[in-house]
């Protein structure tokens, strides 16, 4: 059979919920493992001042800053997309206004997203090329 | 043995579409009963409250005030100096543990198929977090500044 437009040069775009599926199990990942590395580094302050203030030193450096931009704006993610996921599955109702959801949780993060970049951004910019802004 | 006919859906009913499905759930799909119903209503009862704890933490701790760069010994023995921020850092630590593996679980029934490496994988997930468990309650709630006399508060 002769292929048809439709079988070449198309890209199957998924849905909303696929995306956000993925998202939030990618997001989930990442900060389980965070999590793992956090919880020794912080209980190194039972070591003491010396031991403690060489492992904060670590933070000083801008590539672990810009790292832990992302893992806020991870634990954002999950946490706003957490919530339409809850909506959702208490209501079930609300399942006909999918993509309205989808939209207002993406429109909730990237809005928390902004503060969040210029208030770590500004930072992290001072760390690596010493702007001051 | 079926046949053909027997097996086919009759034009005037449609097929069995599980409620959620096509793209209209975002979460997992409730199960039917017992620890898999538990643990799926655990999810969303400790996501509620890491609404708080978690997100809190983190505006707190990484975004407010001067973020990380103020965080150092004496920040946290001042900080753990009150109970409330111990409690909270210890609810923070048992929650996030018991909903991160538990996540955890779910990712690897979908993508660790043979058995034994799936048990294997699951395992080693559950030590690691009950050795952080154990590590983060000692050290939270036996954390004295005072060992280290001139340096803390």
């Amino acid at each position: 059979m002769a292929k048809r437009k439709s079988d070449v040069g198309t890209l199957y775009k998924g849905s909303p919920g696929q995306w956000s599926w993925m998202a939030h199990r990618i997001t989930g990942v990442a900060v389980i493992l965070f999590l793992f590395a956090h919880v020794i580094d912080t209980a190194v302050v039972g070591w003491g001042p010396n031991a403690y203030n060489r492992v904060t030193a670590v933070y000083h450096n801008w590539v672990v800053r810009l790292l832990e931009l992302g893992l806020v704006a991870a634990v954002l993610y999950h946490a706003i997309n957490g919530v339409k996921i809850m909506i959702i599955d208490f209501w079930p109702g609300t399942a006909r206004h999918f993509k309205t959801l989808s939209i207002v949780t993406s429109a909730v993060f990237v809005l928390s997203m902004v503060p969040v970049v210029w208030i770590m951004g500004r930072d992290i910019l001072d760390l690596a090329f010493h702007w001051n802004l | 043995m079926a046949t053909r006919a027997e097996t086919r859906i009759p034009p005037d009913q449609p097929p069995q579409v599980p409620r959620g499905a096509l793209g209209t759930r975002a979460g997992r799909e409730r199960p039917a009963g017992g620890w898999e119903l538990w643990t799926w209503l655990f999810m969303r009862i400790s996501g509620i409250v890491l609404l708080f704890l978690a997100v809190g933490h983190v505006l707190i701790m990484h975004v407010g005030g001067a973020g990380v760069s103020r965080v150092n010994f004496a920040f946290v023995a001042t900080r753990w100096s009150s109970p409330f921020w111990r409690t909270w850092d210890w609810a923070l630590l048992s929650l996030a543990l018991l909903h991160g593996i538990n996540g955890l679980r779910v990712v690897v029934q979908d993508y660790v198929r043979p058995v034994a490496w799936r048990f294997a994988v699951n395992m080693f997930f559950y030590v690691v977090g009950f050795i952080l468990f154990v590590l983060g309650t000692v050290v939270v709630f036996t954390f004295d500044p005072s060992r280290w006399p001139g340096v803390g508060r």
